[in-house]
């Protein structure tokens, strides 16, 4: 395994202070691929999609020009960008709506006409202050520049882009708690079936969800080819991917890479990425795909970067966060604080995932505390089997959404990695690491 | 399987929504053009939200019923949407409202002692407000900024990593009025004001969405399951 100098997609024009404006994405090649794309069938253009294999890039990893061609036909149909970032640790999105919102913009575009939508909602998260200036500001120049807005480019083609702010609850990201978010109700998960807003979606109408980085690969899949795309990276992981690196590393950020051909190993030790772990100690743990995935300790550090090989491993490489902690990290701490946030952001649908979260979070709480009992690691995995049954991964479920079969994971990691350690808090009463 | 016996309609289908009272005209001005923007009025009602507390600092039972009547719901389920998120503040809150991330990334960064010595230097736990009514600490959820850990945003802005000394530094310029260049008081999210509305036909969007209820209605009826859900 290598790290390789694959062609930066979306992060080409990071380098430059004013990347978020209209001139310097004009004169870096922006909005050639929407020229492009505009130029071909609406038909042909979802088909270059198609061969670029580009998997969702929001954390189920579901290929993206299927999805498309799951839209029911009707009279109406929406696209909706769903850029509420929230997963811990996860900070690509970010990147690319404060420093690329053109990018974004012309991916947009470019998937609403192979889609033929007229209209269509970019759903950023609230706390995007100055993601949400930017898209806007980028939006209005992109209307001046008639990239957006009434027969784009002379093409005959109109759409209008809509940006939409949320309000903070990281369940929205969730795409069915999106759309009843975006209609201005809660943002509670809707029942399945139908799984995907193709069949019934925004207003009850047929729409597409796809996330921000799948959206920003699509002006350089227009401009070289799905081919060149599909070139990159290896089997059903196909093209570049970025990774959000954080936690104990020398250099914590955001890395785009090739993925499979990269292996976690690179990305946390090597110099050019994550740099290893300061103060010359070493890896105890990592969570290779946001706090939702069961964790790895260091004898899976050469798993690669990619989403069969990491599921293969028992977890998953979900939004591509990958958070390092070393040895002198607390294990009952690192999962009683993600069980916390699970607790802090159930919706409250569903019984197993809003009691249950609550429980385990109280629980490892007087564990972390020093006030647990041995018998307490039974009822932990107990609580985890009524929300997911078995503790397995990929988890099963019993709730409306996939929240609730994600507690388990961060409780389950620890207890089974570091169950020593979970004694040593109940027997001498309180936390070795202080 | 038998027909459900049908309920009344919704009661406020007859109420008639009172006149904005309480929102300025500049903030009316800009709700009506958000309005225009969704296919259904109602889809604005968080970036109303937005609106309103950007002209109070938080949100008022007073905005809520303005906002009701604008976009055509009752003020009690503007309240119960509201109240679902964590940037809508239906209490009033401190001109600057610092969130200090204690989630994992910044955890493993000394998010937890910051946090400490937050609460314990303003003399308030999370949630609370400085008696001059300047700071409101809140302990945040991730807000996706893990490589510059501890994350600290005021008002939505981010920060950048804090340790407790620049902390203090940071609390002195937000009172003394130091950073109001950079951080809008609490509220006001998006500086941006859209300049293009719909550019879309409005004859031919009024004609989707009527044919997209149609076909809604037609396969609603087509359905055998029982209609549930």
């Amino acid at each position: 395994m290598a790290i390789t100098d694959p062609p930066k997609i979306v992060t080409a024009r990071m380098g430059h202070d004013d990347s978020h404006t209209l001139e310097r994405y004009l004169a870096t090649g922006g909005y050639e691929g929407l020229r492009t794309a505009l130029a071909k069938t609406p038909e042909a253009v979802a088909a270059e999609v198609d061969a670029a294999s580009l998997l969702g890039r929001g954390g189920a990893g579901f290929p993206a020009g299927r999805k498309w061609s799951m839209l029911r036909k009707s009279p109406v149909t929406y696209l909706v960008v769903n850029g509420d970032e929230s997963e811990p640790a996860t900070f690509k999105d970010h990147l690319l709506v404060e420093r690329d919102p053109h990018q974004l913009i012309e991916g947009v575009v470019i998937a609403a006409y192979a889609l033929q939508v007229t209209r269509v909602f970019i759903f950023l998260r609230g706390e995007f202050a100055l993601g949400l200036e930017r898209v806007q500001s980028a939006l209005n120049d992109a209307y001046a520049h008639g990239a957006v807005g009434r027969d784009i480019f002379g093409s005959g083609f109109s759409v209008d882009v809509v940006l939409h702010p949320g309000a903070g609850a990281y369940i929205c990201g969730e795409e069915t708690a999106l759309l009843e978010s975006l209609e201005g109700k809660r943002g509670f998960p809707r029942i399945k079936p139908p799984f995907f807003p193709a069949a019934i979606g925004l207003y009850g109408d047929p729409t597409v969800v796809n996330n921000v980085e799948t959206m920003s690969n699509l002006p350089w899949i227009m401009t070289n080819g799905g081919a060149a795309f599909a070139a990159l990276g290896g089997g059903r992981s196909t093209g570049t991917r970025l990774f959000a690196l954080a936690g104990h590393v020398t250099n914590p950020g955001v890395f785009e890479l090739e993925m499979v051909k990269t292996t976690f190993n690179d990305l946390i030790n090597a110099p050019v990425l994550g740099g290893g772990i300061p103060n010359g100690r070493d890896l105890k743990a990592f969570i290779p795909g946001g706090v939702s995935a069961p964790w790895f300790g260091p004898d899976q550090i050469d798993l690669p970067l990619g989403q069969d090989e990491v599921a293969e491993a028992g977890s998953m490489l979900g939004s591509g966060s990958v958070v390092v902690m070393d040895d002198h990290t607390c294990a009952v701490r690192a999962a009683w604080r993600i069980t916390k946030f699970f607790s802090r952001e159930s919706c409250g649908q569903c019984t197993p995932c809003r009691e249950g979260s609550g429980w385990l979070e109280r629980i490892m709480e007087r564990i972390e505390r020093g006030e647990g009992r041995e018998e307490d690691l039974d009822l932990l995995m107990d609580a985890c089997d009524n929300i997911s049954p078995g503790v397995a991964w990929p988890p099963q479920q019993t709730t409306i959404c996939v929240l609730g079969p994600s507690i388990p994971s961060s409780i389950s990691s620890a207890i089974t990695m570091f169950r020593d350690e979970f004694l040593v808090h109940i027997k001498e009463g309180g936390c070795p690491y202080g | 399987m038998s027909e459900p016996t049908p309920i009344a309609a919704p009661r406020r289908a007859s109420l008639t929504p009172a006149a904005p009272t309480h929102l300025n005209a500049d903030i009316l001005a800009r709700a009506r053009q958000l309005i225009a923007l969704y296919p259904e009025a109602r889809s604005a009602l968080i970036p109303l939200c937005h609106l309103a507390q950007e002209q109070d600092g938080w949100l008022t039972p007073e905005a809520m019923v303005d906002i009701a009547g604008l976009v055509g719901v009752t003020p009690s389920e503007v309240l119960g949407t509201a109240s679902f998120y964590d940037m809508l503040h239906t209490e009033p809150v401190g001109r600057h409202v610092v969130a200090v991330c204690t989630n994992i990334a910044c955890l493993l960064a000394g998010a937890a002692e910051l946090l400490e010595h937050a609460e314990d230097s303003l003399g308030i736990g999370s949630g609370g407000t400085t008696s001059d009514g300047a700071i409101t600490i809140e302990e945040a959820e991730c807000l996706a900024d893990c490589d510059r850990a501890p994350c600290v945003q005021v008002n939505h802005r981010y920060v950048g990593a804090q340790t407790p000394e620049s902390f203090d530094r940071l609390v002195a310029d937000l009172r003394s009025g130091a950073r109001d260049a950079d951080i809008p008081s609490h509220g006001t999210l998006i500086r941006v004001q859209r300049t293009t509305g719909i550019e879309a036909d409005p004859a031919a969007v009024a004609e989707e969405r009527r044919l997209a209820a149609e076909a809604r209605a037609a396969r609603d009826a087509s359905r055998t399951d029982g209609g549930a859900g």
